[in-house]
């Protein structure tokens, strides 16, 4: 299989290379967020909106940059980009659904620190990748993250029932979770090649 | 509240960033690069001091401006002063040396959304006067160091058997690489807090019992 082909780009983003488990991108939201099942789909929502939007900003904007000879000023506009985008997204959510909104609440804000967001703009510009590649790779990132934060949260709730020892509840037992999680992933590694 | 963080003692200040509020330990703010590059000591290393750098001048400029930003407008400054300032830490990271940029790769760069550094922006730096601010700073960016060290060290000598590149167990060594693969870090990372949560727990008992005592005899 190629490595530029559409199909692998997406594949890679999306399974071989999770961006949460496997390139620790977006680890807050991932520990934060996954508590429950609800919020977790919501949130990969989000996320996957403001990837899509952001990533397609980036390119042009990258595009700009480099015709000015420019590239220091990446990161600053990168991140404008995404605050930008984060603030439109939250806007629109209020006025269109405001259900919604009242139920990511503090998350929809936080998407701008989240950064699978600025990691997904930052390797599009390393790989050098064209503009439908770069949008096939942000909707495969943003579905490996919601796959990721889907899964956490699924196992968080069962584990709620369960007794557990009282110093590992909470963080340390998230984080070893994620760990097998993580192994698990780490299977897929041959795919591709 | 901004009466209560005034009157705490310069000291406290500093240390309280070091063990008792550590951002990693806990608070879990900046998980990303804590667990992507702490596989060798080297790397946890260059990134503390990245971090520590960043994390005391953006603290530093936004305390000296916390008079002319806007209220509206205020994470948006944060968020460029912070962009600005890792910009100069990774072209400064790839002039001195290209095989650690390489390294860390994107993670220089993602220093801007390393939440532990708006976090004290918003909730310190902006709140209070300069030399405060850099003395938190640099308490909350040598206990993130010190929780990055930690990490890399433990992974490092048990994925690869060495520490700082010096080859610790001999050739007959049969290196735990899953310790330096992504897992690892979240094994790593998750050991820890139970670790300090174990700690926690056993000096609560005893406080506890101390307490007790008195009235119990």
């Amino acid at each position: 299989m190629a490595d530029d082909s559409l199909w692998f780009i997406f594949l890679n983003a999306c399974i071989i290379n999770n961006f949460v488990l496997t390139t620790f991108l977006g680890i807050c939201p991932f520990l934060g967020v996954s508590g429950k099942y609800e919020t977790a789909t919501r949130m990969s929502m989000a996320v996957m909106f403001v990837m899509l939007v952001s990533s397609t900003c980036a390119y042009f904007i990258n595009q700009i940059l480099v015709a000015f000879d420019v590239e220091y000023l990446r990161l600053i506009c990168y991140i404008a980009v995404i605050a930008s985008t984060v603030q439109l997204v939250e806007m629109f959510m209020k006025k269109f659904s405001p259900a919604l909104f009242r139920a990511l609440g503090i998350f929809l804000p936080l998407i701008t620190t989240n950064c699978a967001i600025l990691g997904l703009a930052l390797f599009q510009t390393f790989r050098e990748y064209s503009f439908l590649q770069s949008v096939v790779f942000a909707l495969g990132a943003g579905a490996g993250f919601g796959l990721a934060l889907v899964l956490m949260a699924g196992l968080r709730e069962r584990l709620e029932l369960h007794d557990v020892p009282s110093i590992a509840r909470g963080a340390a037992l998230t984080l070893i979770l994620a760990g097998i999680l993580s192994l698990a992933f780490m299977g897929f590694a041959g795919i591709g090649g | 509240m901004s009466d209560a963080a005034t009157s705490t003692p310069p000291m406290d200040v500093f240390i309280k960033g070091l063990w008792r509020d550590n951002p990693v330990f806990r608070m879990l703010l900046g998980m990303c690069p804590v667990l992507a590059v702490s596989n060798s000591v080297m790397n946890a290393f260059a990134m503390g001091a990245a971090t520590l750098f960043v994390l005391t001048m953006s603290s530093t400029l936004v305390a000296l401006l916390k008079n002319f930003i806007p209220k509206q407008v205020r994470i948006a400054t944060y968020i460029i002063i912070i962009a600005t300032f890792v910009t100069v830490v990774d072209y400064v990271i790839q002039a001195i040396s290209l095989d650690l940029y390489m390294a860390l790769g994107a993670f220089i760069q993602l220093i801007v959304v390393n939440c532990m550094i708006l976090g004290r922006a918003e909730a310190f730096a902006s709140k209070n006067s300069v030399p405060r601010a850099i003395l938190d700073a640099l308490g909350m960016g040598l206990g993130f160091a010190f929780a990055l060290f930690l990490l890399g060290a433990v992974r490092e000598v048990l994925g690869n058997g060495s520490f700082l590149g010096f080859d610790l167990f001999g050739p007959s060594f049969e290196p735990w690489s899953v310790m330096i693969l992504p897992p690892g870090g979240f094994f790593v990372l998750g050991f820890w807090l139970l670790i300090f949560a174990y700690m926690k727990e056993r000096s609560e008992a005893r406080q506890q019992e101390r307490e007790e005592a008195p009235h119990g005899g």
